[in-house]
């Protein structure tokens, strides 16, 4: 809402010193947040003067253009005090006449330099303004004239056009309508100020009755007042008056005609939409209720719309002439030509608007008033506003007929206990204070001993509970006021135990040297298809969005890879020579339980209620996901480098499930995206939480990774539920310990976890650990082969080994690895 | 060797002669000193103290001597080697302190070598920033509280005071899962979050709620479709304004330093009534508005940045929560994640946060 500072102070009697700045920062402290403050002549530097034209000499051209060469008198704006030449393409005007001249130097709207320059055989020193070049709206018929008593030649013209007028722009919340007017704005400035204030919608008006057009209301929930009123003999071709296009022009709007720029100026000042029809074009009795099915209407804005049966309609005889309350029909639109118009002043329900509005795309000024709520009690003085400026610009006459059908909608009563507002705010505000601050705001109220009844205003539908009284109480004794305490102290307990384990995941990666990255959750089949996902593929099984920024990627994803891998290779693609990153994000499955329901909210939902809620939501579990590329350790004066491969990802896994507690299970796997003989399913108690392992080659080239690229998907919920929750102090031996390498040869296909497995249960309670330090592959083991060489380490308990316990121990080991694997020791 | 010869006169040994036995111990002194490593003494130590050396033969011969000689000679020998093993020790204490002195310097590195072997990794700062606001709270006894992304539409909208007409509620603005009447939204706040914790636990109720919310917006410099905000609620009898300005001030001062605190203006949400607004003084300029004779860049000179939006929870809230509205009150607020760490950390382009960039997140380290 734009406001021009000397339209408020039309309303308001504020004190002369107040500034700009001042009103709006009040204003702004009361919740109407100030934008910005512009002057409509910004963009205009002078000498801009007012000049009388003193001689004009028409000069017909070539062209067949007739030009004016003008004499201007400037006053002394020029230096010189003698008459200024200037040519002039426009003819509304005559000597003796006070007009606007810009002079050499100055600068127009657009950065427009004017200079004394030669042009049709004169030296033209300036330009004659029309309102178009000062950005004041459009042109009537040629330049400004101003009015006689407008000023003196020399005067600047900035205050005579009113472009030093300040104009405070206002972001207005929903729940107040009433300032989207100057009448609603300059309320609330009165409030500030404690300034006297008049009501611009506080006028007599005609009684109603009954010779006016006849209106008939057939749903009165959806419009409970309708006006109408007619003026005739009006001259389609009068201009509107300067100031009305000022302001109209100041306020953000763009000035049309003069039918039109009343109906606009009325809405910005009372604030109630207003709509003016060619009253010859209406035929028989205007009515108004809801569209049938099938209806349909071409709007002003010249679009076909089907109508719905929620739209509240305007019709006669004719058929369907407007979409109530948010734009008329283009039968009954007022044109060049129209003498007679019918203003309508009506008051309809906000939501139909809001819907209607929704439903067919149309945002206007009218319909934002109109859907937040209009004071329902202005529409007899809003018309009779429309109809006087009409009259006295327009030059027609006003029918003696004055159409009222309906009634304001009552105003609701509210019941608020004196202590309420101190209750809510922590200021001490008594009931005193309370009465004082609900009566500024308009509402009427019945005191009792405890607490008070209040019926809020007409203009503030908004002010529908206690607690709305209770903010315009507060907010007028400032929220400024507000101390500042702390709450008692909580018995929180912390951090619950997944959001420290979370943290620590997250520790632990970067340790590892990821970096972490967040990517959007959307994705696409070209991203399923990248990761060379089959088309029965659990993960194609997707939660699709009804509006999803892309097309392209048209749903929640329910794997991490696409956005890390498209990061990964956007990094590698700006220089990076390796890359390794993370991201801990919840991804989402389908469930099959139905739609969610949509409850009451006048109490809670019952606990099967709630369920039944609660289970219709997606399955969202957490994932990690990583993506190792390029050089995982570095070259340097050390040596060489090292590039990612299958094990650091598989590696990166089982480091987690040290860190959480949990024994991780490798077993080998095929699943895309990865490399089918290098990819692991990694597991926890034989249940499979994830895959790691390099990626699949088709992959890497299809997100442009470096070869051999390797990546980590796991259910970082799964894992973090196995995790140890109270870790057992480990009890240990200080005997001396007992070495023994073993090195077995297996068929290539044996797996190391296996003939690990079979070496950890043949050994017995003595081992006390053991580990891979070498695995052979070559002629000594034969072609097919492989040698595992495994140090094993003996300790007991309680005890010095004796050799031959130590060896019974590994020759057990052994042999059950033997059995199990086929492994032939290696001597 | 045959019993004691106490019949004879003393016999001549050569190698025990008084001055035989002090040119051997001289030898050997003048050798130790002239070793000049360790190696050279350890030569020494066997020419002139080892079994076969002059003083160590000499004393076998004591034997030879007639008893009456032999403490003398024995004496002689004794002192004499005496001196020798303590000019060894001593000579080896002064090597080896040469040899390892020589060894440092020897030994000496370019420590100012590249030792970055293993690439340094990075937690990305919404959620070390998530975490340390989550710590400012948990530090006052709250709970951090979480939920979904993908939403009950009556979650989201309708037990929060946002009814079916609620502009919000358009596909214009909010991502709406397919078929839009199963009635599930990607949540437009996380404030959906609060009021699972209303309906599942009873007061005092004091959490809050960090998390990733969404919203058809236009992904620029400064909006994103997706994006990040942290969410508090408070429940208890006799909550107030006051407390949430007394809770808003200690989590400014605690985020951004001591004396940043808050102030309110009013505004609209359907959530909270009455409602503000929350600006915060300019952590930059400290509420100057300029900063070095220029206009503040953080605040663009106006002492303060508008920092998020909070109130009293509306009672309508709490009733379709199953809380009791005539005991209790409680206190709401929300603000962004991304836009505080915008203006905390002076970041130009929101869109840096969600690119993935290794250079932008490894300037956060693993902490913020
Ligand atoms: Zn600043």
């Amino acid at each position: 809402m734009k406001a021009p500072v000397s339209w408020i102070r039309e309303y308001v009697d504020l004190p002369a010193d107040v500034s700009t700045e001042d009103l709006a920062a009040r204003l702004t402290a009361l919740g109407l947040k100030l934008e910005a403050i512009e002057k409509s002549g910004d963009q205009i530097t002078g000498p801009l003067v007012v000049g009388r034209v003193l001689t004009m000499e028409p000069e017909p051209q070539k062209n067949g253009k007739t030009i004016n060469w003008c004499t201007v008198d400037v006053g002394e704006a020029n230096g010189t005090g003698e008459p200024q030449g200037i040519v002039c393409g426009a003819h509304n005007f005559a000597p003796g006449d006070l007009v606007v001249v810009i002079l050499p130097g100055g600068i127009l709207p657009g950065n427009f330099e004017i200079s004394a320059r030669k042009t049709y055989g004169h030296l033209s020193a300036g330009m004659i303004c029309s309102a178009r070049e000062l950005g004041l709206g459009e042109d009537h018929d040629g330049i400004i004239v101003l009015p006689a008593d407008a000023g003196a030649p020399g005067d600047s013209a900035f205050p005579v056009l009113g472009l030093d007028d300040e104009v405070i722009e206002f972001e207005i919340n929903p729940d107040r309508a009433y300032a989207l007017s100057l009448r609603g704005v300059a309320r609330e400035a009165a409030l500030a100020y404690g300034a006297p204030y008049r009501d611009p919608a506080d006028r007599a008006v005609p009684a109603a009755n009954d010779q006016g057009y006849p209106v008939e209301i057939e749903d009165p929930v959806g419009c409970p007042v309708f006006v109408a009123r007619t003026v005739t003999g009006f001259d389609p071709s009068a201009p509107s008056p300067d100031w009305m296009v000022r302001r109209i022009t100041q306020a953000g709007m763009r000035p049309i005609s003069l039918a039109v720029d009343v109906t606009n100026y009325v809405m910005l000042e009372i604030g109630r939409p207003i709509h003016g029809y060619d009253a010859d074009k209406l035929t028989g009795p205007i009515r108004v209720r809801r569209a049938r099915d099938g209806e349909r209407l071409t709007t002003l804005d010249g679009v076909d719309r089907a109508l719905s049966t929620e739209d509240l309609v305007v019709t006669d005889d004719s058929g369907i002439i407007g979409l109530g309350g948010v734009m008329g029909g283009e039968t009954t639109e007022m044109s060049a030509t129209t003498t007679s118009v019918l203003v309508e002043a009506a008051h309809w329900d906000a939501t139909s608007m809001f819907r209607t509005g929704k439903r067919h795309k149309l945002t206007s000024e009218a319909g934002k008033r109109n859907e937040r709520g209009v004071d329902p009690t202005v529409t007899e003085a809003a018309a009779d506003r429309v109809v006087e400026l009409l009259t006295t610009y327009g030059g027609g006459t006003a029918d003696q007929g004055v159409t009222v059908v309906g009634t304001p909608p009552a105003q609701p009563s509210i019941a608020m206990a004196y202590d309420l507002p101190a209750r809510v705010t922590g200021m001490p505000i008594d009931a005193a204070v309370t009465v004082t601050n609900l009566e500024a705001v308009g509402c009427v109220l019945d005191k009792g001993d405890t607490g008070l009844t209040a019926t809020p205003p007409p203009w503030r539908p908004d002010l529908t509970d206690p607690f709305d009284l209770v903010e315009e109480v507060a907010r007028i004794v400032g929220y400024d006021r507000v101390p500042s305490v702390l709450p008692r102290e909580a018995a929180g307990r912390g951090l619950t135990r997944e959001q420290r384990l979370r943290r620590r995941v997250g520790r632990t990666l970067a340790g590892a040297g990821c970096v972490e990255v967040i990517s959007f959750p959307f994705v696409g089949d070209a991203a399923f298809d990248a990761l060379g996902l089959p088309a029965d593929d659990v993960l194609r099984r997707t939660v699709r969005l009804a509006n999803p920024l892309s097309s392209e990627e048209p749903s929640y994803t329910t794997t991490l890879l696409p956005g890390l891998l498209k990061a990964a290779a956007r990094n590698i693609g700006r220089g990076a020579t390796g890359v390794s990153l993370f991201e801990t994000g919840t991804v989402a499955f389908p469930v099959d339980h139905g739609p969610a329901p949509i409850y009451g909210v006048d109490r809670r939902p019952s606990d099967s209620e709630l369920a039944k809620l609660f289970e219709a939501i997606p399955e969202q579990p957490l994932h990690l996901g990583v993506v190792l590329a390029g050089e995982r350790e570095r070259a340097g004066w050390w040596g060489a480098g090292r590039e990612a491969g299958w094990s650091d990802a598989v590696g990166l896994v089982r480091r987690l499930g040290t860190e959480l507690g949990v024994d991780v299970e490798v077993v080998s796997a095929a699943r895309m995206p990865w490399h089918p003989g290098r990819c692991a399913q990694v597991r926890v108690d034989g249940v499979e939480f994830g895959h790691a392992g390099e990626l699949h080659p088709k992959v890497c080239q299809a997100f442009g990774l470096p070869p051999r690229s390797a990546a980590v998907e796991v259910d970082l919920d799964f894992l973090m539920r196995h995790a140890r929750d109270v870790t057992p102090g480990p009890d240990f031996s200080t005997y001396p310990l007992a070495k023994e390498d073993v090195a077995l040869v297996v068929d290539a296909a044996v797996s190391t976890a296996d003939v690990e497995a079979a070496l950890r249960e043949g050994a017995g309670d003595l081992l006390e650990s053991m580990r891979l330090f070498d695995l052979y592959t070559g002629d000594q083991v034969g072609a097919g082969r492989k040698s595992l060489a495994f140090a094993l380490r003996f300790r007991a308990t309680d005890r010095t080994l004796t050799e031959e316990e130590t060896a019974a121990a590994r020759d057990a080991a052994v042999a059950l690895a033997a059995e199990r694997t086929g492994a032939v020791q290696r001597s | 060797m045959s019993g004691p010869n106490t019949d004879y006169d003393p016999v001549e040994v050569t190698p025990l002669k008084s001055e035989e036995v002090d040119a051997s111990r001289d030898a050997a002194l003048a050798a130790i000193a002239a070793a000049t490593d360790l190696a050279a003494l350890k030569q020494v130590r066997i020419d002139h103290a080892g079994d076969r050396s002059p003083l160590a033969l000499a004393n076998r011969e004591i034997g030879a001597l007639p008893p009456q000689a032999r403490k003398e000679a024995g004496q002689r020998i004794g002192q004499a080697r005496g001196a020798v093993n303590q000019a060894l020790a001593a000579r080896q204490a002064v090597l080896e302190v040469e040899h390892e002195e020589r060894m440092l310097v020897e030994e000496t590195v370019d420590v100012t070598l590249p030792t970055d072997r293993v690439p340094t990794g990075a937690r990305h700062p919404i959620t070390t920033g998530s975490e340390l606001i989550a710590d400012i709270f948990v530090a006052m006894g709250w709970e951090v509280a979480e939920g979904p992304v993908i939403e009950a539409e009556w979650l989201n909208f309708d037990a929060l005071n946002l009814g079916p007409d609620h502009p919000a509620r358009t596909m214009q603005d909010t991502f709406w899962t397919d078929p839009p009447e199963n009635h599930l939204v990607l949540r437009t706040h996380t404030s959906p979050v609060q009021a699972r914790t209303m309906l599942t636990s009873t007061p005092p109720i004091y959490v809050v709620c960090p998390g990733r919310v969404f919203r058809t917006d236009e992904y620029d410099a400064t909006h994103s479709p997706v994006f990040h905000q942290v969410e508090g609620l408070a429940i208890d009898e006799g909550i107030t304004m006051a407390h949430l300005k007394g809770t808003l001030d200690h989590f400014a001062a605690s985020m951004f330093g001591e004396g940043i605190n808050t102030r309110f203006r009013p505004s609209y949400f359907p959530f909270t009534e009455p409602s503000a607004e929350v600006d915060l003084v300019c952590f930059v300029c400290r509420g100057a508005g300029v900063l070095d004779g220029a206009s503040c860049r953080t605040c663009r000179g106006e002492g303060w940045i508008e920092w998020g939006g909070c109130g009293v929870v509306n009672p309508r809230v709490l009733t379709a929560c199953g809380i009791d509205a005539e005991r209790y009150t409680g206190f709401a607020f929300g603000m962004g994640i991304d836009r505080t760490l915008m203006f905390r950390q002076g970041i130009e382009d929101l869109r840096e946060l969600f690119e993935g960039d290794i250079r932008f997140t490894t300037a956060f380290g693993t902490e913020l």
